[in-house]
């Protein structure tokens, strides 16, 4: 196991999840720049929708004539950007780099259980990316149907002049469906076998929970639309007929196929940026998470739940109305186990001692915006109300607050706290700072103003919004939210210098440097390969912080309970 | 909050935002107290010297009183929120009244058709006709439409009455509303159906019933299509 | 799998585990197409005329390849627990012989189909017969390659000792394949 390896199987080829974990990491933070260059072009389309674009007269025909945008192309990057975000960006940075890169140090194992099962993961995603980044280049462009992909628009060609783009889109989607069965495959399979002895489920850190149930609900709600990609793909490609009504197909049965996944796939996203921030409070607020057992309960639940909720996507969509009032009631149920998770973060505050470095800073941000997405789905959630938000800037602001909290401030937060760990430097606090606050308003600058848009009738992908006289006077609101756009996204150059810089120059970190409970913070920074010198036992949950009698105000998983107080 | 809605001209109009009011004037308490509570916390228990956090579980009843009386609370509120709006649901969607007035409404790349049944009132005859991206009714009439698309999934909206409903191909689907105040108003695409989605505008003309019977009669007589 | 896992008293294999949970997965994928099918084809109606022109006797004969198949792959589960390298590769050599039987005459059939001139898209009960079980014979090809791999590696012995647990995952996937035929066969052919 210590022979020397080559660059290709240290770097490249590896089977170690620390190096899988980070390679997630870079993906998803590279493939960040195309998500976020596509919302920069469509949001200064939105400003100022005659104009020119600064910094795009690059970008060849027909997609752009001499910077200015050309409508079709407008729709594929409002359909990259969604696409590229949830499935690129936030998926392997919250599930493939925290997943990969925590789960096995905070069991207490030397690796996941199938280490070239992770790799070919990997590798997947990787070749998943270069397929739908290559759609940009063939003939018709990419996907232009957005990251929803409803037929008929999306099943046949001559609706948008789009050919190859979207099969492309299909088998890119298909290659990342698979790295994520893989994975999570992987993560359910290590967390059952692996775990430290004494390491009994209710003494898990709350990330790995997350993990767990993000990886279950990922797996059981995707087949549907593995099968609903196979369709539309054949629709497109042998001549089925599907999705097509002319030919006696049925759009609505892709909408359910879509959706059935799409639901619960938000939860795949959210769960971990919430385990990221559920580890970090009690590290800066010196106390345990208040309500583990609770939370795990409600997370479950919520979990179950998101599988019956999902036609509140398709209320207006033509599906009979009688079964609007039953999803409305399953969509405001699921509101109640996040409102006690929500109530759970709040209540680990009270009687701590709390600090506010970046971590904390951005686990605080977490809770803070997330409110305003979770009580905007209780719109959303509303049938009546639907009718009219469906399909407005009121939707796009409400998953912005949920989706950003969690992968932007979730994961940054989780980014900040382990990066000691991962690349055994510390990050700039200043600069780290610097990026919250500008993060901080940016984001609610840029997002707040678009419930407004919304109850104003604003619909969605819409190139240009003054061709309607009811949305002219808004006009001012898109400006003004596309500003606040270019200082959110100038806004994290302070992290870019920090992430990179501190590779150099940050200081070396100490094995603990906060002061946490976790396993992966009894190993050195950044852990050898094979984790942990001597394997750990476990003797106490993961939360023992300011236990009464202890000599510090931490004690180790690993501590016996002959030191300090009872164990948990 | 007012201000920001497109103005109110339909029977059931006020009904929609008044369930949107009730749910934001329910959410809002809670925001507020969460948002208060955070920040009043973090003032509060900042570290100061000497003084050790508190070691609270949150595993006793007694201390998950407190979050799981205010989540309760949160599920009695939702289900009167879920009892409020399903009312609302169905007087839009479900329950369509007799209409006074029925026309055809044909969503395609890029415009709506909408087709009148002509002076004789009655869709399916001869002297029906259909004009392009101009929606004509008259005031205070219940006026039924069954929406259909030619091509992709369109979504039709009239932000003024309310009132949104993808156009699906190969779906007849049923719709109703009443409009109350004359103008002109506008009729939008709400759902994503190719590069022209943007311009799928129309006009949206609410005049007295004698007007719209004018108007009507002038159409059939030219044979439509303006 | 390290000293650690076993030290941790682990009570089903990693190995086994996954392939578990890799099978949830693909219940959850076949699921979705079959209830499609089933939901589109029992609310529409109209599927009568075009569904009598499948071959309810050729499939017959396909299930019956199928279970004899997944017997044989039973047998050769059972020959590596009784360590007998050679009678397991003789039964994967049976399983992987019936599995391209099977593919063989599902190819026949489909050339018959086509012949007579019922394409995918002929009507939306065919897009369905060819999707579904053209996925379904996709995953019989990967079982009939994940199969034959284990064949070689029984016939050659080098290796076998860490090679022969897999034997066992192979062949719940096997059963799989096996199991959502039994739930397409009538629902595509007989209903």
């Amino acid at each position: 196991m210590s022979e020397p390896m080559g660059f290709w199987r240290r770097y490249v080829f590896s089977t170690d999840h620390k190096v899988i974990g980070r390679q997630y990491l870079f993906l998803g933070l590279a493939m960040a720049l195309v998500g976020a260059a596509s919302a920069y072009i469509i949001r200064w389309q939105l400003a100022w929708p005659e104009s020119q674009i600064p910094l795009t007269r690059w970008i060849p025909e027909p997609a752009m004539y001499d910077g200015h945008l050309d409508p079709s192309f407008y729709n594929q990057l409002v359909t990259m950007h969604g696409t590229v975000m949830i499935f690129f960006v936030a998926m392997p940075i919250l599930l493939g780099a925290l997943g990969n890169f925590l789960i096995p140090l905070m069991i207490g194992a030397d690796d996941m259980a199938l280490p070239r099962l992770n790799m070919l993961s990997f590798w997947t995603i990787f070749t998943a990316a270069v397929v739908l980044l290559a759609s940009f280049f063939v003939h018709g462009g990419p996907a232009a149907s957005g990251w929803t992909a409803y037929p008929p628009l999306s099943d046949d060609p001559s609706y948008t002049g789009v050919d190859w783009g979207q099969n492309l889109w299909l088998l890119a989607v298909a290659l990342e469906f698979a790295s994520f069965l893989m994975g999570g495959i992987n993560f359910l399979t290590t967390v059952v076998n692996m775990r430290a002895p004494g390491l009994g489920f209710f003494r898990l850190p709350l990330m790995v929970w997350m993990q767990l149930t993000a990886a279950v609900l990922f797996m059981l709600s995707v087949g549907p639309l593995i099968a609903g990609a196979v369709m539309l793909l054949l629709d497109r490609t042998i001549g089925t007929t599907f999705f097509l009504p002319q030919r006696g197909g049925d759009p609505l049965l892709w909408q359910h196929l879509f959706w059935f996944f799409g639901h619960p796939e938000v939860y795949v996203v959210l769960l971990p940026g919430v385990g990221a921030v559920l580890e970090i409070l009690p590290v800066f607020t010196r106390k345990p998470i208040f309500g583990y057992r609770t939370i795990v309960y409600s997370t479950i639940v919520a979990g179950l739940l998101s599988f019956v909720v999902w036609a509140h996507h398709m209320f207006v969509a033509g599906i009979d109305p009688r079964l609007a009032t039953p999803f409305s009631i399953t969509t405001i149920l699921i509101s109640v186990p996040f409102a006690v998770i929500v109530f759970a973060m709040i209540a680990s505050l009270w009687g701590g001692s709390i600090t506010f470095p970046t971590p904390m800073l951005f686990a605080l941000g977490f809770l803070v915006t997330f409110l305003v997405g979770g009580v905007t789905g209780i719109f959303n959630g509303s049938a009546a109300v639907d009718i009219f938000i469906h399909g407005t800037y009121f939707v796009v602001a409400h998953f912005h607050y949920t989706l950003f909290p969690t992968v932007f401030f979730g994961g940054f937060a989780g980014l900040y706290y382990w990066y000691p760990k991962m690349f055994g430097r510390m990050l700039n606090e200043a600069l780290g700072k610097l990026h919250f606050w500008l993060t901080f308003v940016g984001f609610n600058a840029t997002f707040l103003p678009m419930f407004l848009l919304g109850m104003g009738g604003h619909m969605r992908r819409i190139y240009n919004p003054l061709q309607y006289d009811f949305l002219k006077p808004l006009a001012p609101v898109n400006q003004f939210a596309t500003i606040a756009m270019i200082v959110l996204l100038l806004g994290q150059i302070p992290f870019v210098l920090n992430f990179f810089g501190s590779l150099r120059y940050g200081a070396k970190a100490a094995d603990n440097p906060w002061g946490a409970n976790t396993l992966e913070w009894q190993t050195s920074s950044p852990p050898p390969h094979g984790n942990f010198s001597t394997p750990p036992t476990v003797h106490r949950g993961p939360y023992d912080f300011s236990l009464p009698g202890a000599p510090a105000d931490f004690v180790p998983q690993h501590r016996p309970a002959a030191v300090g107080g009872r164990a948990a | 909050m007012r201000g920001w809605f497109p103005e109110d001209i339909s029977t059931y109009g006020p009904d929609v935002d008044r369930v949107f009011y009730l749910i934001y004037y329910i959410v809002g308490f809670w925001f507020v107290l969460t948002q208060v509570a955070i920040v009043v916390f973090l003032v509060r228990y900042r570290r100061r010297a000497h003084v050790p956090a508190r070691h609270v579980r949150g595993e006793r009843w007694r201390e998950l009183a407190w979050i799981l009386v205010p989540a309760a609370i949160v599920l009695v509120l939702d289900l009167g929120i879920d009892a409020a709006g399903a009312r609302v649901w169905d007087a839009v969607k479900k329950d369509l009244p007799p209409g006074d007035v029925h026309l055809a409404i044909t969503g395609k790349q890029f415009e709506w058709l909408v087709t009148y049944p002509g002076p004789d009132g009655k869709l399916g005859t001869a002297d029906d006709f259909t004009v392009n991206s101009q929606l004509h009714v008259p005031q205070g009439k219940n006026v039924r439409v069954t929406l259909r698309s030619q091509d992709v999934v369109h979504s039709f909206f009239l932000p003024n009455v309310r009132l949104k409903q993808d156009a699906v191909p190969g779906r007849s689907i049923d719709l109703w509303f009443n409009a109350t105040k004359a103008g002109t108003y506008e009729l939008a695409c709400a759902e994503l159906c190719g590069f022209g989605h943007y311009t799928m505008r129309g006009v949206f003309v609410v005049e007295p019933p004698e007007a719209y019977a004018a108007w009507v009669a002038r159409h059939a007589a030219s044979g439509g299509g303006a | 799998m390290t000293t650690a896992a076993v030290a941790a008293g682990e009570r089903i294999p990693s190995g086994k585990l996954a392939v578990w949970w890799f099978l949830a997965s693909e219940i959850m994928t076949f699921g979705g197409l079959l209830a499609a099918f089933v939901l589109c084809r029992f609310a529409g109606g109209g599927w009568e005329d075009q569904a009598a022109h499948v071959n309810a006797w050729i499939a017959a004969v396909n299930t019956l390849v199928l279970l004899t198949s997944s017997l044989s792959m039973v047998q050769a589960h059972r020959a590596v627990e009784d360590g007998s390298r050679r009678r397991a590769a003789a039964f994967l050599l049976v399983t992987v012989l019936l599995g391209v039987a099977f593919l063989g005459v599902k190819g026949f059939e489909y050339s018959r189909e086509l012949a007579h001139g019922f394409t995918p898209s002929t009507a939306p009960f065919w897009s369905f017969y060819y999707g579904l079980t053209g996925l379904h014979a996709l995953h019989v090809l990967a079982g009939v390659v994940a199969n034959a791999a284990l064949w070689i590696a029984a016939v050659r012995g080098r290796g076998w000792a860490q090679v022969a647990p897999r034997v066992e995952y192979a062949g719940l996937y096997w059963h799989f394949v096996d199991v959502v035929w039994i739930f397409l066969f009538p629902l595509v052919y007989l209903s």
